[in-house]
C-alpha cells in the first residue's frame, strides 16, 4: 500500500503531522511505521490539545508517591501501605457497543492499577446517557450496566460506588468512566521504566487478534452517521483471563524478577513498549513472529496495532525467564519472549526475519505534536431574578416528589445490585452512601472512594464548575469521615478544535487545579476524552472527579441513614437561596439560565476540618453532603435510608421556603447530633466560625414541615425507589 | 479441625472463606484444582466465583477438574462437602446433589441481602443453631434452582432441602424468591446430609460492619458440630 498524504489523513493524522513526520524520519514513512505513528500521536496517547494545560495541575504532596505520568497514580496509607489508583474513560466504544465498551473500559483500568504491583480492592463508575425520552437510552444503560458488572463481578472485585447522570447533551455520545483502586506495600511498586540493555522483553496474557485495531484513534474523533461500521475498532473482553493474569502477575511480582510493566492499552503493543523504552531512555527490539497470534496471517501492521484485551508486556532480569515462564504456564496464560531492550534509541520491528520498522523513539515521544489551542472565555452569567409569582402555585410537597424521583436524584439500587459490591468481604460501605467505604484487608483503616461531576454547573460557567467538583468529592469523602487525600479524573470534552469546547476545558481545569490545591487535594492520575461530539453537537462539558480518602479507625466510619428517634438534626455551611443553575430552577421552574453556585474554598476548607473534628470526638451520628436538589432532598434521603421522619422547622431568614430548602449553595452538610451534645457541637462550630442551622428533630415515620405539610417518610421512598425500576421495566 | 478450600482458576471467593473458616478456628488450607489429592480434611469447600470464567455452563468444567476426583470420593465416603454459589454450581455438575442451577429469572445479576429460612436441623451444616431464619447475602446471576418432579418429590420425601428464600418472618413466597428458584430453594443437600450446596455467601457475613454477622453463627455452630 502506497503510504502518503492521503492515507494518513485515513488514519487521522493532519496533513502538518504527516509532513512533519517525513520531515523528523527525513524519509516516507512504511505502511506500519505510519499506523504506529497514527497510533502515538492521536489525541487519546498523545495528550497534544491538553498536555500545556495540564501542566498547571496540582500534583504534588505529602501522601502523594507517584503522581500522574504512570500507569497509575500512588498516594501513601502509612503503615508500609499504598493505594493505587485512576479513572479513565470508554465513552467511544461504549456508544458504539455498550456491553463490550462498558466491560473492557473496566478491565482496563483494573489492568492499570494492578500493572503497579496493587491488587484491585475497589471499583468505582460514572457513567452518563443522553435524555430518558431518547430511544437509545434505555439500551444503552442496559448495556453499559451488564457489562461492567460482567467484567468487574468476574475478576472478583468489589464496585463499591459511582454516579449515574442523564441530560440530553449526551444522546449521542454516552460517557463511560471507570476507576479502581488497588492496593500495595510501599516498597512493591511496579513502574514502567525499562532499564538495562540486552535485558528479555516478554509478552503475557490472551494472543493477539484483528480486534481493536484503531481504537484509540476511532476514539479521537467525533461521531458522524456511519458509527455502526466501526464496530470492529471495540475491544472483546474476557475477564476470566484477565482474572489469570492478576493472579499470575502478582504471583511473579511477589519475586524479584521483573525490572518494568506495563499493560497493552490503547494502542497496545505500540504503546507498551515504546513507553517502556523511552522512560527508559533505552531501545527496543521486538519479533514480531514471535508474538501468539490468535489469527492466521496477521501483519506487522495488524499486530502492532491490535488492542487485543487482557495482555502484558514485562521487561525481565536475565536468566528468570524459565521462573516467569512457570507461572504463566500454571495459569494457563501465553508466554513469550518477543524481544529485548537495546542502546540505539529506536524501535526496532523484524518479521520473517526481515526489518519491518525503525523509528527513533525520541520522534514518537517527544517530538509529538503539542498543540496550543485557542480557546474561548465563558463570562459569568448574569443571575435571575426569581419572581415570586413563579413560586406562587407550587406546593413543596409536589416539588419534593419530583425532585425526589427526578432520574439524576431518585435511587440507582437497579443498577448497583447487578455489580457484586460485597465481594473480597471488606466493604464496609455500599454504593447509595456518600462514598464507598472498603477496609484495608486485615487492619483498623479504611479507604473511601467517591466520583463526581456537575456538568449543569461546568457549562454555565467552567471556572466555577471545576472548582465545584473537587469541592464536592472532598465533601462525599468528609461525610463518611474520611480525610481526602487524592483524586485522579477524567475530563471529557467536545472537540478541542472548537474554540468553545476548548475553553471549557482550560477553565474547568483551572478551576480543578485552584481547588485541588487549597484543599491540598492533588491530582495523582487521570485521563483526558476529547471528541465527545457527533457532527456538530458536543457533549457538556464534564469533568469527572473521582476522590479517595482515608479513615484510620473505621469503626468511626460515618453513614448516611438517621439512626435514632429524638436526635437534632443541623445543617452546617451558610444557606444563601442560590436557586439558578440548581435542580429546582432547571426542573421546577425551566429556568436554564444563570450562574453556578459560587465557591467558597476557605468555607469548603473550613467546615469540612470542622466536621472532621465533630467526627473525630463521636458528636456525628449520621451526616450527608448538600448537593443537587438541596437541604430538603438531601434529609428526605437520610430519613429514606434511615427509616425515620422528622419535623423540620426552617430557620427564620429573609429566604422563601423554596429558596431555603431547594437552593444548591456550597460548602454545606446536613448531620445527625445527640440532642445533650447540641452545646458542645455548636461550641466547636462557634469556635471555629462555621455557621450552622438548627433545622429539625427526628420522630415518626413522616417529614413535616412547620407542623403543617406531612409526607410519610415510605411514600417519598417509593417515588425516589421506583423511577428507575420503572424506566428499565 | 481441618478444613480445604479449592481454588479453580477464575475462583474469586476463596480467600474470603480462608478469611472466615480461619476466624472461626478452622485450620484451612488452599488446595489448588490441578493437585491429584486433597489434604486430610474434615471439611471440604468449594468456593464462590467464576471457576472456568463460567464457560461451557457454570461449574461445568471444573466440576471435570483433576482435584474433583478426589473430592468425589471424599464425598461418597462421607466426608463434609460444601459448595458456595459458583460452588454450588460444581456440586450440581459433579451431580453430588440433585437439580440443576438456571440464569436468573430476570436475566440480571442480583448482588444483595437475602432472608433464608432453616428447614432442615438433620444435618451437620444446621443441626444445634437455634435461630431459623438468617439473614445472608447473596451475589449471582445462575442461582435459579430448577429439578424436575420426580426430583423434586424425592428431594422432599429425603428431606433435601436446606434452606429456602423467605421474608424477615419467615414466610415462603414468591415474591421473596430472588432468582425464580424452583419453591425458593436457596441450598440443597444430598440423600445423606453430608454434601451441602448453596447460593448465599455465609462468609461475606461475619463482621457487624460487613453486611451482618449472621455468617458468624453457621461458621461457629458449624466447628463445633464438626468437633
Amino acid at each position: 500500500m502506497q503510504v502518503n498524504e492521503k492515507l494518513a489523513v485515513e488514519h487521522g493524522l493532519k496533513v502538518e503531522e504527516y509532513k512533519l513526520i517525513c520531515e523528523l524520519l527525513k524519509r516516507t514513512p512504511n505502511l506500519t511505521e505510519l499506523g504506529i505513528f497514527s497510533a502515538m500521536w492521536n489525541e487519546h496517547c498523545s495528550y497534544k490539545s491538553s498536555r500545556l494545560h495540564l501542566k498547571k495541575l496540582p500534583t504534588k504532596g505529602k501522601k502523594v508517591i507517584q503522581g500522574p505520568g504512570e500507569n497509575a497514580g500512588v498516594i501513601d496509607i502509612e503503615d508500609g501501605d499504598a493505594i493505587v489508583f485512576k479513572i479513565e474513560s470508554h465513552n467511544h466504544p461504549s456508544f458504539i457497543e455498550p456491553y463490550q465498551g462498558a466491560a473492557t473500559g473496566v478491565g482496563g483500568i483494573m489492568r492499570d492499577v494492578f500493572t503497579m504491583g496493587a491488587r484491585p480492592i475497589a471499583n468505582l463508575n460514572s457513567i452518563h446517557f443522553g435524555s430518558t425520552q431518547h430511544k437509545k437510552t434505555k439500551n444503552l444503560l442496559r448495556g453499559v450496566v451488564h457489562g461492567i458488572g460482567g467484567y468487574g463481578n468476574c475478576m472478583g472485585v468489589p464496585t463499591i460506588g459511582g454516579q449515574t447522570c442523564f441530560d440530553r447533551s449526551y444522546n449521542g455520545n454516552i460517557l463511560v468512566n471507570a476507576m479502581t483502586l488497588g492496593l500495595v506495600k510501599k516498597n512493591k511498586i511496579f513502574y514502567s521504566k525499562a532499564a538495562g540493555l540486552n535485558k528479555p522483553v516478554i509478552y503475557v496474557g490472551s494472543k493477539t487478534g484483528r480486534d481493536g485495531i484503531h481504537g484509540a484513534s476511532m476514539a479521537s474523533a467525533s461521531f458522524d452517521d456511519k458509527i455502526e461500521e466501526k464496530k470492529p475498532t471495540v475491544q472483546v473482553g474476557d475477564p476470566f483471563t484477565e482474572k489469570l493474569l492478576l493472579e499470575a502477575c502478582l504471583e511473579l511480582m511477589a519475586g524479584d524478577s521483573i525490572i518494568a510493566i506495563q499493560d497493552m492499552g490503547a494502542a497496545g503493543l505500540t504503546s507498551s513498549s515504546i513507553e517502556m523504552a523511552s522512560k527508559g531512555k533505552l531501545g527496543i527490539e521486538i519479533n514480531l513472529d514471535k508474538v501468539p497470534c490468535r489469527e492466521t496471517k496477521m501483519t506487522p501492521y495488524e499486530i502492532m496495532l491490535s488492542e487485543s484485551q487482557e495482555r502484558m508486556l514485562i521487561v525481565l532480569e536475565n536468566g528468570k525467564e524459565n521462573l516467569a515462564k512457570k507461572i504463566f504456564d500454571k495459569w494457563g496464560l501465553d508466554f513469550a519472549v518477543i524481544g529485548k531492550t537495546t542502546n540505539t534509541k529506536d524501535i526496532e520491528l523484524f518479521f520473517n526475519s526481515e526489518q519491518v520498522a525503525k523509528i527513533p523513539i525520541n520522534i514518537l515521544v517527544e517530538n509529538s505534536p503539542m498543540y496550543d489551542r485557542k480557546w474561548k472565555k465563558t463570562k459569568l452569567p448574569k443571575k435571575n431574578k426569581i419572581q415570586k409569582k413563579d413560586l406562587k402555585n407550587l406546593k413543596i410537597l409536589d416539588v419534593l416528589k419530583k425532585m425526589i424521583s427526578n432520574p439524576n436524584v431518585c435511587s440507582k439500587k437497579w443498577i448497583w445490585e447487578q455489580y457484586d459490591h460485597t465481594v473480597m468481604g471488606d466493604t464496609i460501605q455500599k454504593p447509595g452512601g456518600n462514598s464507598g467505604v472498603v477496609r484495608v484487608h486485615g487492619t483498623n483503616k479504611a479507604v473511601a472512594a467517591a466520583v463526581d461531576s456537575s456538568a449543569v454547573y461546568c457549562w454555565a460557567h467552567p471556572l466555577t464548575g471545576g472548582k465545584q467538583i473537587v469541592c464536592e468529592s472532598w465533601r462525599n469523602l468528609i461525610s463518611v469521615g474520611a480525610k481526602p487525600v487524592a483524586i485522579t479524573n477524567c475530563l471529557n470534552f467536545g472537540s478541542p478544535e472548537k474554540e468553545e469546547n476548548m475553553g471549557e476545558f482550560v477553565e474547568c481545569v483551572e478551576g480543578i487545579g485552584e481547588a485541588s490545591k487549597y484543599l491540598a487535594f492533588p491530582v495523582v492520575s487521570g485521563n483526558v476524552s476529547f471528541y465527545n461530539q457527533t457532527k456538530e453537537v458536543g457533549i457538556k462539558p464534564t469533568p469527572v472527579i473521582g476522590g479517595v480518602g482515608l479513615i484510620k479507625d473505621y469503626t468511626k466510619m460515618i453513614t448516611m441513614n438517621f439512626k435514632s428517634e429524638g436526635n437534632l438534626v443541623l445543617v452546617i455551611g451558610k444557606t444563601e437561596g442560590h436557586l439558578d443553575q440548581s435542580l429546582f430552577a432547571r426542573t421546577i421552574l425551566d429556568e436554564k439560565n444563570g450562574p453556578p453556585p459560587e465557591i467558597n474554598l476557605f468555607n469548603e476548607k473550613n467546615n469540612g476540618e470542622t466536621i472532621l473534628k465533630l467526627i473525630e470526638g463521636n458528636y456525628i451520628k449520621s451526616a450527608h453532603d448538600v448537593s443537587l436538589g438541596g437541604i430538603l432532598v438531601g434529609i428526605s434521603k437520610m430519613c429514606i435510608a434511615g427509616n425515620i421522619g422528622i419535623e423540620i422547622k426552617k430557620p427564620r431568614s429573609l429566604l422563601s421556603e423554596f429558596e431555603y430548602f431547594f437552593c444548591e449553595d456550597q460548602g454545606r452538610y446536613i448531620i445527625e447530633i445527640l440532642k445533650s451534645d447540641l452545646k458542645k457541637v455548636t461550641s466547636v462550630l462557634q469556635k471555629n466560625a462555621v455557621h450552622y442551622d438548627k433545622i429539625g428533630t427526628l420522630v415518626g415515620k413522616s417529614i413535616s414541615f412547620n407542623e403543617k405539610t406531612i409526607v410519610p417518610v415510605d411514600e417519598l421512598k417509593s417515588y425516589n425507589n421506583n423511577w428507575l425500576n420503572n424506566f428499565m421495566s | 479441625m481441618k478444613s480445604s478450600v479449592i481454588t479453580f482458576p477464575g475462583s474469586n471467593c476463596d480467600r474470603d472463606m480462608d478469611v472466615a473458616l480461619k476466624k472461626f478456628g478452622f485450620k484451612n488450607k488452599m488446595i489448588w484444582h490441578n493437585d491429584n489429592e486433597l489434604p486430610k480434611s474434615d471439611l471440604v469447600v468449594l468456593p464462590g466465583g467464576f471457576s472456568y470464567g463460567d464457560y461451557l455452563r457454570c461449574g461445568s468444567v471444573a466440576s471435570k477438574s483433576k482435584i474433583m476426583q478426589s473430592v468425589i470420593n471424599f464425598a461418597k465416603s462421607g466426608g463434609l462437602v460444601m459448595g458456595i454459589c459458583n460452588g454450588f454450581q460444581i456440586l450440581v455438575e459433579a451431580g453430588l446433589v440433585p437439580g440443576v442451577l438456571l440464569r436468573n429469572k430476570y436475566l440480571e445479576f442480583i448482588c444483595k441481602n437475602v432472608f433464608v429460612k432453616i428447614d432442615n436441623k438433620d444435618n451437620p451444616y444446621f443441626k444445634n443453631l437455634e435461630k431459623d431464619i438468617f439473614e445472608l447475602h447473596i451475589a449471582h446471576n445462575e442461582g435459579n434452582y430448577f429439578c424436575t418432579d420426580d426430583q423434586l418429590k424425592e428431594i422432599k420425601d429425603n428431606n433435601q432441602v436446606a434452606i429456602h428464600y423467605c421474608n424477615n418472618d419467615g414466610k415462603i413466597e414468591e415474591e421473596f424468591n430472588p432468582n425464580g428458584s424452583i419453591k425458593n430453594i436457596a441450598g440443597i443437600l444430598n440423600k445423606e446430609k453430608n454434601v451441602l450446596g448453596m447460593m448465599p455467601h455465609p462468609e461475606r457475613m461475619i463482621d457487624s460492619c460487613l453486611s451482618g454477622e449472621d455468617g458468624s453463627l453457621f461458621f461457629k455452630n458449624l466447628l463445633n458440630n464438626i468437633k
